[in-house]
């Protein structure tokens, strides 16, 4: 996951392991006449109150909720997003992405490539101070790195450093690196947080008191962490790119879902992520509009059906071409995500820059999928299956508990897939035992999961023919040689068009290949509370701007 | 008496080592491993990363090297550090959410006996009236009902549609600016909800106890005996009868002492209280081994502990099974 100031909201959690989702919903469906019988009986309230924009004030608090406590507040050691969450407003990077996810400068006001590409100089701020009011230099970058790589430090996020061949501290403001290839992603790799090096240097990291109070440069200093409750954070007045207008953050800790909707409307939380059917029927009354905003933006992923290669039926492209072709795509989407989402073609959501609109689509022909499968030398049998060489085509999608979403597309899948003849039996099993027995193990036919999008575009790790091993991500066997040169052309260079032409070349191949169906990439929706103004959904998510947001003086709710 | 004790005591260990080794191999036969779990499918997460993290935790040695280790350590009671990304004393984690755990289960566990009893003795007494039987439905229903359900549309209630409760946690924002008087009042506020629901599901189990266990009673020949005396029920039912119908009580008491630290998982999730069944539900799903071991070692000495209670407490409340 790259790190990412103010970057997201961490929706991947929704995508890659939701096992809170399934419960939840029940439990909305036994709640559903209560909530209408509310909205009888909220309060009357000027309605236009907090229409008024006003003007940029300092004050006020912003309440959010997480289902899970954040573990540890030094990002390279924490792999769960609520850490991520509360450390981004804490660490900096020296990049990081923009609204439109372009690389801008972050603790690097502007950093040089050299003309072989395999040099980045990085040129840092000069001014920037920890919270503890030591300042900032370019010794804290490469401790930082010499941190990463240090095989006693249990982080799970070295790989793309391990590829850095020698860094340097040029002067305290100064900082280079050198790959022995021309690396892509090494740049953003950057946007990693920044650790103390006057806190950190000859101690243990993994027992630091820096995990539960941090320490950083970023728009927010730690205040309090109540376990079990709640983080507190309050705005950083010396910050570099000025004092944010919020003057402080909590992130209460409320692990159920139902629990944390009910707090939404009581107004104990202000900003919280809604599944689809909280986002357009839950909250779709006068009360909670005149009270909350609501955002949405795609989020980063996209959900498919995987298909393992080394299938007999499999194998062939135009059989995975004729499912395709027999998946209703539109159904799942206006079905099951109630309209919260877009059809997926390839790796990317549709607002990156590397996403190629022209490719290959697959809309829903059942006449098409008969006829391609027919090619493939299938005939129907006398009940109505396909057979080739005497064997029924038949296969097990395999699904992870606890989805209901993916559980659901799988149940439309079968139904459009019986169709045309295809037999398809559903299993759902545990997360844990669904990755260890099943994936990686090779045994399945064909799964649903979901991938989350990362913000720079290199997938070597999915689609790359050598990433094929055990624990690793290429689990369907892909191979294809021209994607591999592709995917290794588009690492090695920084050249951003270059790029764009091998990705969009990829994507073409995809589409024609099909080694996924590519379903759909949800959107993210989120209520924010009426008062804080200035937010604007971009391609990045809504939280790229945070230290922006403000509450005019009139609307505030916190005083202190 | 005591020999007796130290006997029972000296038996606990094999049981403890027994309930250890199990619950060890089951756990490391789950499939998933601790540290790289969250991180499982993601692409920034490389093999070679793994493996290094494996070998951090030790889980590159054999099972029984590892329980070797891990026992080495427990009985110097040093329950050890946590798997989980945090890396803290187990013993601390434990330690933060006992308090919240026990005072709860106290409360709800005092409000079930003092509710139950008197329940379970009305209904012996006027059995198969129709208070009796609503009495029945309701302690029933509150068994039957799923506390989730319940516990939501309470909360809807009292929370979102009448503002009057607090809907989840157990302290207002504002807690550290209230005097002594209001922030118990706000504690209180905060634990209605939670403990009465509690306690509702609870009733059931103690009331049936008491009344089937007086029912019993009532039919000995000594009670007969006591009424041909000529004694008003009222002594009758106090000193003869429920004295003696009490005694399996007294087992409900022992057997709850293990039960006290333990906490469900859906309800403390849904009241956002942090206790003890959050803390063990986390660390399965991490498989955050030392601490998992750690509760379940503490589970299965308090159970048998309790066990042990529950039958010396007999003994003194029942001179028939005093042992020598």
């Amino acid at each position: 996951m790259p790190y990412n100031n103010l970057g997201l909201l961490y929706f991947n959690f929704y995508l890659c392991y939701n096992n809170q989702n399934t419960m939840t919903i029940k439990k909305y469906i036994l709640l559903i006449p209560l909530i209408f019988f509310c909205l009888s009986c909220s309060s009357a309230k000027d309605p236009g109150f907090y229409e008024e924009k006003g003007t940029p004030a300092h004050g006020d608090t912003i309440i959010t909720a997480s289902i899970g406590e954040p573990s540890n507040l030094i990002p390279i050691l924490a792999t769960d997003s609520p850490s991520h969450e509360v450390a981004s407003f804490i660490y900096n990077g020296l990049v990081k992405y923009d609204k439109n996810l372009r690389i801008v400068g972050n603790l690097a006001e502007s950093w040089d490539i050299s003309k072989d590409n395999l040099t980045i100089t990085f040129h840092l701020r000069k001014g920037v101070k920890w919270h503890d009011g030591a300042p900032f230099t370019a010794h804290d970058v490469m401790f930082t790195y010499k941190l990463i790589i240090n095989p006693k430090t249990p982080t799970a996020y070295s790989g793309d450093f391990l590829l850095v061949k020698e860094a340097k501290v040029i002067d305290d403001y100064t900082f280079q690196v050198r790959y022995s290839k021309p690396f892509a992603p090494g740049l953003i790799s950057w946007s990693t947080a920044i650790l103390p090096r006057h806190l950190l240097e000859g101690k243990d990291i993994t027992t630091s008191a820096l995990a539960r109070r941090p320490i950083g440069t970023g728009p927010y200093k730690f205040y309090e962490w109540i376990p079990g409750e709640r983080i507190v954070l309050v705005a950083n007045e010396d910050y570099f790119e000025g004092r944010p207008y919020i003057d402080r953050y909590i992130m209460r800790i409320i692990p159920d879902s139902a629990t944390m909707f009910l707090e939404l409307k009581r107004y104990g939380i202000d900003m919280m992520g809604l599944t689809p059917l909280q986002a357009v029927r839950q909250t779709d009354y006068p009360a909670f509009k005149r009270e909350f905003n609501k955002f949405r933006y795609l989020s980063f992923g996209y959900v498919y059906l995987g298909y393992n290669l080394k299938h007999q039926f499999f194998k062939d492209k135009r059989v995975r071409q004729a499912i395709s072709y027999g998946i209703n795509k539109k159904e799942i989407i206006d079905g099951i995500l109630m309209g919260q989402g877009v059809e997926a073609n390839g790796p990317y959501k549709p607002d990156m820059w590397a996403y190629n609109n022209n490719v290959k689509r697959y809309p829903y022909d059942k006449e098409k999928a008969k006829e391609l499968l027919k090619e493939a030398g299938f005939n129907t049998g006398k009940d109505n299956i396909l057979y080739k060489d005497g064997q029924p085509f038949e296969f097990t999608v395999l699904v992870n508990q606890g989805n209901d979403v993916r559980i659901k597309c799988a149940e439309l899948i079968q139904k459009r897939l019986s169709e045309i003849g295809i037999k398809v039996k559903i299993r759902v099993i545990e997360w844990a035992s669904f990755v260890n027995e099943f994936i990686d193990k090779r045994n399945f036919e064909a799964v649903i999961l979901g991938w989350s999008v990362p913000h720079d575009p290199d997938i070597f790790d999915i689609w790359h023919s050598s990433k094929q091993g055990k624990k690793e991500l290429n689990f369907i066997s892909f191979e294809n040689k021209e994607v591999d040169e592709l995917l290794v052309k588009a690492r090695h260079t920084l050249n951003m068009e270059e790029r764009k032409r091998y990705y969009y070349r990829i994507q073409e191949i995809l589409a024609e290949e099909q080694p996924y169906t590519f379903l759909f990439v949800p959107y993210a929706n989120v209520a924010i509370h009426k008062r804080f103004k200035g937010i604007e959904p971009a391609p990045a998510g809504l939280m790229y701007d945070f230290i922006r947001w403000y509450v005019p003086e009139r609307q505030m709710r916190y005083k202190q | 008496m005591l020999r007796y004790l130290i006997k029972r005591l000296f038996f606990m260990i094999p049981m403890l080592l027994g309930i250890t080794l199990i619950s060890f191999i089951v756990i490391h036969l789950t499939p998933g491993e601790p540290g790289v779990i969250e991180a499982e499918m993601n692409p920034k997460v490389t093999k070679e990363v793994r493996e290094r993290i494996r070998a951090y935790y030790g889980l590159d040695k054999p099972l029984h090297v590892q329980y070797y280790m891990w026992l080495k350590r427990i009985v110097k009671l040093d329950f050890g550090i946590s798997f989980a990304s945090d890396r803290r004393p187990v013993i601390d984690k434990i330690k933060e959410r006992i308090p919240v755990t026990i005072s709860i289960n106290l409360i709800s566990m005092v409000l079930i006996f003092i509710i139950g009893i008197p329940i379970g003795v009305y209904c012996a007494k006027h059995k198969d009236t129709t208070i009796d039987k609503a009495l029945t439905a309701f302690v029933f229903a509150g068994y039957a009902a799923p506390t989730f359900w319940l516990a939501l549309l309470l909360m809807m209630f009292f929370g979102v549609y009448l503002e009057i409760l607090p809907i989840s946690g157990l302290k207002s924002f504002n807690f550290h600016e209230l005097s002594f008087f209001e922030k118990i009042l706000d504690v209180a506020r905060h634990l209605i909800l939670p403990v009465g629901i509690s306690a509702f599901g609870g009733l059931a189990g103690i009331s049936r106890y008491m009344k089937s266990s007086l029912l019993e009673v009532l039919r000995q020949e000594y009670i007969t005996t006591a009424y041909a005396k000529g004694l008003p029920e009222d002594v009758v039912l106090k000193k003869h009868a429920l004295r003696n119908a009490l005694l399996p009580v007294i087992t409900i008491i022992g057997l709850s002492v293990p039960g006290l630290i333990g906490g469900s998982v859906i309800f403390e999730s849904i009241f956002s209280i942090p206790g003890m069944g959050q803390l063990f539900y986390m660390s399965v799903m991490a498989r955050d081994y030392p601490t998992i071991m750690g509760i379940l070692v503490i589970g299965a000495f308090l159970t048998l502990l309790g066990n042990l209670l529950s039958d010396i407490l007999y003994a003194v409340a029942d001179p028939r099974i005093r042992i020598g």
